[in-house]
């Protein structure tokens, strides 16, 4: 991943183990209580999570700016639109 | 004896439509409602319902497998009645027999995070401009939005789904691989930096990666349909063979078109196209058909 600068999120959610859509909508509720600008860091199961999650995300308008392999699993930063 | 006086008091054009189909029950027939795609208004449902209610004798009616309501048990009697009174809210009578019969279609693309090419505008398209015309045997359309292809355009006489073309640019890219992790087909594999690295034979485009990509380093080159010829199911099914891909969606009704024309030619009485391929063979259906269409 070619993105350097540290970024501090401003709140996160761990969804390990949560299915979609829950996952998803948990995400949206948790963007909805952010402010525009605001990071959030989101903890995602691999396959159909990272699949579907981040797609639905970027509908909605908003951007992911880092994506991390964490063990079994992956680190989402998204910044709120 | 019955059918001597019902052709007294039927409007007979009505049943060729054939839309009337003729039950176990002495006099009863079955009323095949049209529904192009599958998508219907509520005042069209509550009509129907109205409607059934007041005529069907046998109390019910049944969602067919190409998507039309059927109210069952209708007495030969009520035909008129029928007909007119659905007509009050634009509800058409579908077909049977050997014809071209009501285009069927997913949701498509309005709702659906899924769809590329819209379904629902190009069935109701196709169906004014071909439904009922005559042919060797029957002959069913379906419309799918995407590859995941709701609407099995592979049992489709003729059958068109939504395909798009993605397109990759480096400059965007930062490497995140969420490209290759939503394509479900391996044709995206992360380099050492995480970039993709597109294996085109294994893509069905789906467009995933363009929906998946957070910096847009993926988009669309184009958009279009798939075309599947000779599909069917029954007794002894047959899985269509793709002829084309990405067809534009402006030239689907010439496809359409080009294909009747060709099945009523080459086709025998009571054979379906794909038996019609089997026998003189999909080259020359390529050639006559699909040929004029490449270029496009
Ligand atoms: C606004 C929200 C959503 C809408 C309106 C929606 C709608 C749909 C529709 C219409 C289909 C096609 C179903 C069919 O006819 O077979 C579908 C399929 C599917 N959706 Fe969603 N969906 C939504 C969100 C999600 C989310 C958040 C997930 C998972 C995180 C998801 C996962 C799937 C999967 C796995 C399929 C099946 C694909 C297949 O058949 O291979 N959807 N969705
Ligand atoms: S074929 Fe694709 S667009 Fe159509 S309903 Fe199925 S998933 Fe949605
Ligand atoms: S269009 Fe679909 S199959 Fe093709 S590379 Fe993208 S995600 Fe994979
Ligand atoms: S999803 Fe987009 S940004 Fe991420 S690796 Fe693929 S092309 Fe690059």
């Amino acid at each position: 991943m070619v993105n350097e600068e540290k970024i501090i999120p401003d709140d996160k959610i761990d969804l390990r183990g949560v299915l979609c859509p829950i996952n998803f909508v948990k995400t949206k509720l948790k963007l909805e209580m952010m402010d525009a600008g605001q990071v959030l860091e989101v903890i995602l199961d691999d396959g159909e999570p990272l699949r579907s999650v981040p797609r639905s995300i970027k509908e909605e308008g908003h951007k992911i700016i880092k994506v991390e392999n964490i063990e079994n699993a992956y680190r989402l930063l998204i910044r709120k639109a | 004896m019955a059918e001597k006086t019902a052709t007294q008091r039927i409007d007979f054009n009505e049943l060729k439509s054939g839309g009337f189909i003729k039950q176990n029950q002495k006099d009863l027939f079955t009323v095949r409602l049209k529904v192009p795609g599958g998508r219907i208004t509520p005042d069209k449902m509550m009509k129907i319902a109205e409607v059934a209610k007041k005529y069907s004798r046998m109390g019910y009616c049944h969602l067919s497998f190409r998507q039309s309501v059927e109210i069952i048990g209708v007495h030969i009697d009520d035909f008129d009645t029928v007909v007119k009174e659905l007509a009050a809210v634009g509800q058409k009578i579908a077909s049977c027999g050997p014809r071209v019969r009501v285009p069927t279609a997913c949701g498509g693309c309005e709702y659906n995070p899924n769809g590329i090419m819209d379904t629902q505008s190009k069935a109701l398209e196709v169906d004014e401009k071909f439904f009922g015309i005559p042919c060797p045997h029957k002959f069913k359309m379906g419309f799918s939005g995407c590859p995941i292809d709701c609407t099995r355009t592979r049992e489709m006489d003729l059958g068109f789904q939504g395909v798009v073309y993605p397109v990759w640019g480096k400059d965007l890219c930062n490497g995140c691989t969420l490209c290759a992790k939503a394509c479900q087909e391996g044709a995206i594999v992360p380099d050492k930096e995480g970039r993709p690295i597109f294996d085109e034979s294994k893509c069905v485009y789906c467009g995933d990666c363009i929906r998946a990509c957070p910096t847009d380093a993926w988009k669309d080159k184009k958009k279009g349909w798939l075309v599947r010829t000779g599909g069917k199911h029954g007794r002894h099914p047959r899985e269509a063979n793709e002829v084309l891909n990405f067809l534009p969606d402006n030239k689907v009704d010439d496809f359409v078109a080009a294909t009747v024309k060709w099945y009523k030619e080459n086709g025998k009485p009571k054979e379906r196209i794909g038996s019609c391929i089997d026998r003189v063979g999909l080259e020359k259906f390529k050639k006559e058909v699909v040929g004029a269409f490449l270029k496009a």
